[in-house]
Parts: C-alpha cells; structure tokens; sequence
C-alpha cells in the first residue's frame, strides 16, 4: 500500500512561562493510503498537537510531514488552505458553528469554496444522508445530542470530499453506546471512499474496535507501532504494557461479572 | 409651572398637560435624529475597530502588535475624556466639518468621538469570547482570515454584540441630553432651558419621561433580540410559558390525530412545565 502521511523527525516546543517543554520529540510516522490508523497515548503524551501539526493549526518546530506527496511545513498560506480543504478533521468538543443550522453547518467549507446553492445542495444532503441526519437539517446544534453533533461535525469535514481525516479524540466525549455508532460510522465511510483516517484517543476500546494498525504515543516520542493485536498481546513500550494491562484487566473484570449472573 | 411656588402633585400633573408636550415634542424629534446618526457611526466604527482590535491582539489572527498596542492607547485615551471635555474638544472639528461648532450635527461628532471608543472595547471584548475550538475549526476547513471574522466570528458573537449596541445606544442617549446644553438642541437642552433656567419643572419632568420610555425601550428590544436569537439557537431555554404554550399546541395538533396521544403529550408537557 502506498504510503499517504509521512512524518518525519517532528519537534515541537511550546513555551510556558519562558520556560520551553517538550511536546513533540522527534517522531517518525507513516500511515498507509486507506487504512485507519490509531494513535494512544496518555493524557499530555502530545497526541493532539501530533494530529494539529498535520494540518497546521499547529507549526512543528521542525521536521518534515507529507500528506499524499505535499510537504505541509513549507507551504504558503494560500496553498495551505487549498490543502487543508482534503484534510478533514473532527474534535472531541465537535466545534460546530452554533450560529448557522446543520444544513449550514455541513455546507460551510462549500460556501467559502464558492460552489454554486445547488451543488451546495446535492452535496449537503448527500453527506447528511451519509452521517443519518438527513432529518435534523434545520435544527441548531444546540438542539442537538452529542452523537449528533459529532455526526454533523464528521459530515462538515467529509463534505468537501477529503483524502485523510484526523479524528482528535472525536469520541472522547461520548457515551459508549454512542462511540461504538460514531466508530462503526467512521469505519463504515472509510470502507466505501477509501479515506485515510488518523484516529488519535487515549481509548483502547476505540483503537482495538476501530484500527488495524496503530502507535503509541509517550512522551513526544513514538515508543511502538504495528498492528494492533501484536501490540496488545506483546507491549514492548511502557506506555504500550500498561495499556495493554488496564485493557486486560477491564474484560477479565467483564467476564468476572457475567459468571457472578 | 415650577416647585417653588406649586406643590408637587400639581406640577406632577401639569407635566402632562398639552402645552408641556407641545413645547417638547419638535426636540423629541432633534434627540430622536442625533441619537439614530450617532449610533449608526457608533455602530460601524466601533465594529470595524473592535474587529481590528480583535484581529491584531498577540493571540488573534494575524497579530500585529505595535498596531494593537497604539490602538488600544489611542482609544483608553479617548475613553477616559469625561463626555463633556469630549464636546468641547471636538467644537474645532465640527466647525471643520460643516462650517458650525453648534446645532444637532455638529454634536454628532462629539458624541460619536465618545462612543465609539467605547463600543469598540465592548466588541472586542464580545468578540473575543468566541470558543477557541470554532475559530480551529474554521482554520481547519481552509477558511480565509476574513472569512473567519466575517461567517464565523461575528454570527457566533451577534447575540452578544446586540448586547453591547444596545449599552452604547443608551449612552449615546444621555449625551445627546448633556450635548443639548452646548447647543445642539434635543431634550437636554429644553430640561436646561426650561427646568433650570426658568424653574418649568413640569417641562422637566416631561424631558425625564422621554428619556426613560427611550432608554427602556432601547433596552427591551436589545434584550429581545438577544434573547430571541439564543432561544432559536437552543442557547438558551425559552421560559416556562413558551414551553407550556409549545406542548399546547402540540397537544391541540394531536387531539385532531387521536384523543389517547393528546392526552399522553399534554400530560408530558405539564411535567416539563412543573
């Protein structure tokens, strides 16, 4: 498979109180054209600022990303913002526009890009129908319940058709029956348009439901990749056992339960 | 009629005689005009400034800090002029501008010189509480800076930048009253004129009336307005009448349908209610 987002030595530096920490420390990354890539790690590990580099709303302090050939460090404003348009990303808060209804919502990256209402229209309803919203179109997301929102804001980013999505801790927020829909959704999108997705979490459920293959993140520093049953069955990183530990101890716990009924 | 030689009462109710109101009302209509002129450029300049205030702070969108810090000094300067000092100053410029340092539009000036300072702190201030996340949102779909401001910021802030309108529309009103003493006309200067040059107090009690049926209908439709905009936006619940006078509605939708779920969707409305 060809490879999609490369990343390559990625520093970055955030300065608090005049004093720089580490963030990112060097991390080296690839995922593959169409599959559904995890990243865990504990809360601080850097994960978020990983995925906000990737689209800029970060700036590495160095090292090089390339997503579908395109170097994102070295590109001009203009060209970053063509670029982040086949970028979608989804937020574990789901920062939708509270002011414009769904059907606005899911139509704003349209909008801005100039199309004309009616392809605005067909492509709206067509992402909207996707996600199962198709009857919530008029409603405000403050209206709205958190599975639906994040819906709305899965549909906002897939409407312009992008090639990768970054999912920041888009579950995080949820309940469990609800991440276990958003999950099956993204997984359902990825299958039929072949989107690269990033999913980043600190939820081992999430990664092990939902990815084939994933990273661990400690640190600012990738500890261990590869694919996921491996890495559950045979941490080698800290961060990675302990995981690992808390996951096998949370079904042994389930199992325990169901033999006390 | 004046209270120096008539009981209260009497001036009370001469103060909504015909004559008081005949002498008022052609100034009504001068405060009317200055307060509209002054809150449109109030209005457009102080957006404009607070947006740029907005944009150029250290942590905005395109940070430009020698810009943010001059401007800021400029306007704290313009802001802490009492509202007097402001009218004198500006009587050069007035005269600069339309040949007169006296009448209605010549105060304009003044009061706008007042006022914009301080709407421009007020939309910042409301611009700024945007949540960062929409803002990265917005970035993240490839929006322009100006698209940022202008779909994204400004409609999420409206309701608060109702808010703020309406305050500076209010002070605009009580300096078209102050200004109205140094010739500009308008109710303040008949409540100088009549109410304490000559004692007509019932005149001044008018002025008074004026200028709180003005003020406090200002601040309702502001407030409406505000409020209406984040009820249809689920921002904030409608109070418990609305929600009794939806469920009625919707029971009386359902009765036409069946008799059992009206009575199941009646009931779930007094619950809510209670």
């Amino acid at each position: 498979m060809a490879e999609f987002v490369t990343i390559k030595n990625l520093h970055k530096n955030f300065i608090k109180d005049s004093v720089p920490i580490k963030v990112l420390n060097g991390v080296n990354l690839t995922v593959n054209k169409g599959e559904i890539f995890g990243v865990i790690g504990f809360s601080g590990a850097g994960k978020s600022t990983l995925a906000r580099c990737i689209n800029r709303l970060e700036t590495p302090d160095s090292g090089e990303i390339y997503v579908d050939g395109t170097e994102i460090l070295s590109l001009s404003d203009k060209e970053l913002r063509k670029k982040r348009k086949k970028i979608g990303m989804v937020f574990q808060n789901f920062n939708l526009f509270e002011s414009k209804t769904v059907y606005q919502n899911i139509a704003y990256p349209l909008v801005i890009d100039g199309y004309k209402k009616s392809e605005i229209r067909k492509k709206v309803l067509e992402a909207a129908e996707m996600v199962g919203l198709s009857d919530k179109l008029s409603e405000y997301p403050g209206g709205l319940s958190g599975g639906q929102k994040q819906r709305v804001g899965i549909a906002r980013a897939l409407v312009g058709d992008p090639e990768l999505l970054l999912s920041d801790e888009s579950t995080s927020a949820l309940d469990p029956q609800t991440t276990i829909q958003i999950l099956d959704l993204l997984k359902e999108i990825n299958k039929k348009t072949n989107i690269t997705i990033l999913m980043i979490t600190h939820e081992l459920d999430a990664i092990k439901y939902t990815c084939r293959k994933m990273a661990v993140l400690e640190n600012g520093e990738i500890t261990e990749e590869g694919l996921v049953e491996d890495i559950f069955r045979n941490p080698t990183s800290r961060t990675g056992a302990l995981f690992a530990k808390v996951f096998n101890e949370m079904q042994h716990a389930e199992l325990g339960d169901g033999a006390g009924i | 009629m004046s209270l120096l030689n008539e009981p209260f009462w009497k001036v009370f109710i001469s103060s909504f005689s015909k004559e008081v109101w005949d002498s008022i009302l052609p100034s009504v209509s001068d405060t009317l005009y200055m307060t509209l002129v002054a809150s449109v450029i109030t209005l457009i300049f102080g957006v404009i400034l607070g947006i740029v205030l907005t944009v150029t702070n250290p942590t905005g969108l395109a940070p430009v800090k020698p810009l943010y810090t001059s401007m800021g000094g400029f306007i704290n300067v313009l802001r802490s002029l009492p509202q007097m000092i402001m009218i004198i100053l500006m009587i050069p410029v007035s005269r600069l501008i339309f040949g007169k340092s006296y009448g209605t539009n010549a105060c304009i000036i003044a009061i706008a010189a007042s006022c914009i300072p301080m709407y421009a702190r007020m939309v910042e201030s409301s611009l700024l509480e945007i949540e960062k996340g929409k803002i990265d949102a917005a970035k993240a779909l490839g929006s322009t800076n100006f698209q940022i401001i202008t779909k994204v910021i400004i409609p999420e802030t409206f309701p608060s930048l109702i808010r703020g309108f309406t305050v500076a529309v209010i002070s605009v009103i009580s300096m078209t009253a102050l200004a109205g003493s140094f010739g500009a006309g308008g109710i303040g200067d008949i409540a100088v004129r009549f109410g304490y040059q000559r004692f007509q107090h019932d005149v001044l009690f008018a002025t008074v009336y004026v200028l709180v049926i003005l003020v406090q209908g200002i601040q309702l439709i502001g407030d409406r307005v505000s409020r209406h905009i984040l009820i249809k936006r689920h921002l904030l619940s409608a109070g418990a009448r609305k929600r009794r006078k939806h469920y009625e509605k919707k029971s009386d939708k359902d009765t036409s349908n069946s008799n059992i779920s009206a009575g199941v969707s009646s009931n779930a409305g007094r619950v809510l209610t209670n």
